[in-house]
């Protein structure tokens, strides 16, 4: 076990890249992404493991950053919006309209990225458990299930 | 090919789903100092003293401000409003202190070392006690205050704010008319914006004296003129800055944080500082959604014609005015909602109370009214065993009606309701009976509410854009309105593309709102944008295509006239054949020997509202805005008689837009604004306790519509032009939850067999409602 006391220069891998960052034990993981490594994909919404605004993947688990030491990071694969490179769900938000202000869509994003990985023909009822954890104010959220279930089926449902 | 009513991708898409769009929040820089607020225990109570010594000892604090440190009062209508209370708070969650420190760590550790020694007050938690002759004073200096809005009239001596009348047509008259007469009460509770985005912001004063402001706000320029005014300082040395906005649904109107910001650099030499609310602080110490309650009397004959509406409204505007008596005024300037009414008596009083401030929300207080008109309307089909929807057809607003403010209807400054209607009747299936006991014993029921509003601006709301091109032909676009979610920065490049008919790839839209770059826009509100900057951005182009046609015609050898304008090019109408490409001219043209005229293009337009009239102070005579949106609007739901729950089945709405500029957007706006609406009718509000103290301020017991929740949307536009509209368009970004509150009471009280005319409607009052809440038993 570990054992981490005061602040100290962790080794995290992020987006696939190795990071050098000074961390205090009482850091969370979102502190660390924004105020550290200028990584604001992740957004705090509530801060409280509400909104899911701040939504990462550890190793290929969506996880609220918000709701995590980085500590606990420690040999871990983190991924983060900056991370996602073309893969479908982005270009699927774009196309179905799955955003307006923004503000919740990394969150989102990475939640049913994770989703398409780890369960490529998720039911509605899978879909509907995976994607609570997330809140969206401007969307009806029509347009979130839209984008979730083209990438899932391959087409898009008009 | 034509870009209006296309679907363009929005132009900031690809930044939204890298997490390269940078909001205010993401300002973090490491020379940023961190403030943060202490905010009030107590709803009423005065501040006997603080002492701030063993915060300002604590690790990192540079600063600790309490009232006393620049003691101003803010408020666009009264001014009434401490950014930091001073002798005494108001509401549970008013800032009492603030502290400026190194890190976020160092200053919400110091917050906590703050002392304050508080006295409590009696608490004034309802409208009611509001009212009543013993309530406590909120504002011992009610009559004395400072009102920019010169219409409002604070009675000395009580918690009235204002009083707006309208007084139209002969009551008397009305009465002897009606046949029938319909009474209701209706309650809707204060709520939040909740936008994803909490308010932030990031004040530094330069060595000269600028302010330089960065905000999560929809008002930069509203931000620049109360900083000015408040502080005496010149409006030229302030600059505000707004990027992306993450939501903000009227809550980002107000300046707010700013001040806080301001005041916190000032008190450390002008540093920059950032504030930034926690989702808690954003909930109870920012402002909120005005509570209403109505009083409402219709009298209508037997074949259901309305002959006359008295309606008393109060607006819960909470512990300051903040936006609260203005729509107070919209309230009662609309309330008889999108019918013919033509005797009309309305008070709408605005009150204090120890509740959370108000500010504008989605709809700007359209729903409340909304709310009672169409419960009212309702339970007259009912009395009079008439169709719902039948009754909305006999009195649909026309042309040649006039409004509560006598102001006249016209097709295109409205719509057509009656085509909004049927669109509704059929994409709802009204024919199959709107309450339906299905096999199972679960009973399917729809209920329906029309809709208007209009923007309720000030009568010199304006509007500019500024265009300049690229070598490469293509164009910059630069205007005031902020990108908060609509998507108005791609709406504007359309309109600007369909214009000038060239490809929207090439026009380059300024996403941020810089307030020394871009041209003023009034505020990013009230669903104007399109109309507004809309009709700028047609008078910006023809005034650039007249440049290009200019320049091109010395070229060309021709007259101006002679030309046109398409894909970037200026060419001989006759002869298409001959023409100049913009990139040798946006620059000034050079000639092939070596002489160059003219110079960089520079393209500009302006758009300000018409022909608005104040309200008349005794009879509310007036025009608020240039057109009212309307249309119709349904939900369908199942109801459970056995556990007294249901499900949101179907949400539906038909609106006159008067064109529709990005269906895609549009019908996202309208979903948008329904979700919100259901949001309302089923679970939001503020619950206040017996002593005034906010209960539910976080996300956990403050409950949002989650993905799933949500009901199958059905989006219908109807298309009647505003004759002055950019292409015809009217404003439709808020409208979807204007009826909707009021559609699901009705669908409810027909499935239930009850009256609902509060909000929410959870499950556990319709069981209230329905067996008395006695006989609860494990």
């Amino acid at each position: 076990m570990i054992k981490i006391a005061k602040a100290t220069v962790l080794n995290l891998h992020i987006n696939g890249e190795y990071r050098e960052v000074l961390v205090k034990p009482s850091d969370t993981l979102l502190y660390t992404l924004r105020n550290l490594l200028g990584l604001t994909g992740a957004k705090p919404g509530c801060e409280n493991g509400d909104c899911g605004a701040c939504t990462v993947l550890i190793d290929n688990r969506p996880i609220k950053s918000c709701l995590i030491l980085t500590v606990e990071t420690i040999g871990k694969r983190i991924l983060t919006i900056e991370g996602l490179k073309d893969v479908p769900i982005q270009k699927s938000f774009v196309e179905n309209w799955g955003f307006q202000c923004g503000y919740c869509t990394s969150g989102f994003l990475m939640v049913c990225h994770s989703l398409a990985q780890i369960h490529p023909n998720a039911n509605d009822h899978t879909i509907e458990e995976w994607l609570q954890s997330n809140l969206c104010r401007c969307t009806g959220y029509e347009e979130i299930e839209n984008a979730i279930k083209s990438i899932l089926t391959g087409t898009v449902r008009t | 090919m034509s870009q209006i009513g296309v679907d363009t991708l929005r132009k900031e898409a690809w930044d939204k789903v890298t997490g390269a769009a940078k909001y205010n929040s993401d300002r973090l820089e490491s020379n940023m100092l961190n403030a943060r607020i202490l905010t009030s225990p107590y709803a009423h109570a005065l501040i006997k003293s603080i002492d701030t010594s063993k915060a300002l000892k604590s690790d990192g604090v540079l600063a600790v401000i309490t009232g006393d440190y620049l003691p101003v009062l803010t408020g666009s209508i009264i001014e009434d409003r401490p950014p930091i209370a001073r002798d005494k708070v108001r509401y549970f969650g008013e800032p009492v202190a603030m502290v400026v420190a190194h890190s976020e760590q160092e200053v919400m550790k110091a917050t906590k070392l703050i002392e304050v020694d508080y006295e409590p007050l009696p608490v004034v938690n309802s409208i009611n006690q509001s009212i009543s002759s013993q309530a406590p004073l909120i504002h011992e200096n009610i009559g004395k205050y400072f009102c920019p809005d010169t219409t409002v009239q604070p009675r000395a001596g009580s918690n009235l704010l204002d009083h707006v009348r309208i007084r139209k047509g002969d009551m008397d008259r009305g009465w002897n008319e009606s046949d029938i007469i319909i009474d209701l009460k209706t309650f809707l509770p204060q709520s939040d914006h909740l936008a994803m985005e909490t308010r932030n912001a990031v004040a530094e004063i330069l060595p000269d004296g600028r302010v330089v402001i960065s905000t999560s706000s929809q008002a930069p320029f509203a931000v620049k003129e109360e900083i000015s005014k408040i502080f005496g300082i010149a409006e030229g040395d302030i600059i505000v800055n707004v990027p992306y906005v993450g939501g903000a649904f009227g809550g980002k109107a107000t300046v707010d944080l700013e001040f806080l910001a301001y005041i916190a650099s000032r008190a450390v030499g002008g540093r920059k500082v950032r504030i930034a609310n926690s989702r808690e602080e954003d909930i109870s110490s920012s402002p909120s959604k005005v509570g209403t309650e109505s009083t409402v009397k219709m009298g209508a004959t037997n074949e259901g014609i309305i002959k006359a509406l008295e309606a008393t409204y109060f607006v819960d505007c909470g512990a300051y005015a903040g936006t609260g008596p203005r729509m107070a005024k919209a309230i009662a300037s609309d309330c008889t909602g999108p019918y013919n009414i033509e005797n009309v008596h309305c008070d709408s009083y605005s009150v204090y109370t120890n509740h959370s401030y108000v500010t504008s929300y989605r709809g700007f207080g359209h729903v409340a009214f909304t709310f009672a008109m169409e419960r009212a309307m309702d339970k007259l089909a009912n009395s009079l065993n008439m169709d719902p929807l039948d009754i909305r057809m006999k009195n649909a607003i026309s042309e040649g009606d006039t409004l509560a403010t006598q102001a006249k209807i016209t097709l295109s400054n409205t719509g057509d309701l009656k085509a909004c209607i049927l669109k509704l009747k059929e994409s709802i299936n009204w024919e199959e009976g709107n309450r339906i006991v299905e096999p199972n014993g679960m009973i399917r029921a729809k209920g329906i509410g029309c809709f208007w509003k209009t923007s309720n601006s000030p009568i010199n709301a304006a509007s500019g854009v500024a265009i300049t091109l690229n070598s490469d032909g293509s164009i910059n676009l630069n205007f005031g309105a902020t990108e908060i979610g609509p998507g108005m920065k791609t709406t504007i490049a359309q309109i600007l593309a369909e214009k000038m008919k060239m490809d929207i790839d090439n026009i380059h839209v300024f996403m941020e709102v810089d307030t020394q770059l871009s041209p003023k826009h009034w505020k990013t509100v009230a669903s104007m944008t399109t109309f507004m900057v809309g009709n700028a951005v047609i008078k910006a182009a023809e005034d650039l295509m007249e440049q290009l046609k200019s320049l091109a015609a010395i070229v060309l050898a021709c007259t101006p006239e002679e030309l046109d304008v398409k894909g970037q090019r200026v060419y001989l109408k006759d002869d298409p054949d001959r023409g100049i490409q913009f990139k040798k001219l946006v620059q000034g043209y050079e000639y092939p020997g070596g002489s160059a005229i003219w110079g960089p293009i520079i393209g500009r337009g302006t758009y300000i509202m018409k022909h608005l009239v104040p309200l008349d102070l005794k009879t509310g005579k007036g025009k608020t805005g240039v057109s009212w949106t309307l249309g119709a609007q349904g939900v369908e739901i199942e109801y459970d008689p056995i556990r007294y729950t249901y499900r949101l089945l179907k949400a539906a709405t038909a609106i006159d837009v008067g064109k529709v500029i990005n269906p895609k957007t549009a019908r996202g706006l309208i979903m948008g604004g329904m979700s919100m609406g259901l949001g309302l009718g089923t679970r939001e509000e503020f619950i206040y306790s017996d002593n005034g103290m906010l209960e539910n301020t976080s996300l956990r017991t403050y409950k949002l519509i989650h993905f799933g929740e949500n009901p199958e949307y059905i989006v219908d536009f109807i298309e009647t032009p505003q004759i002055d509209g950019p292409f015809g368009a009217r404003g439709l970004a808020e409208y979807g939850i204007l009826a909707i509150p009021g559609a699901l009471a009705n669908a409810i009280s027909l499935a239930v067999g009850m009256d609902f005319d509060k909000l929410p409607i959870s499950p556990e009052l319709i069981w209230k409602t329905k067996t008395g809440g006695k006989y609860d038993s494990l």
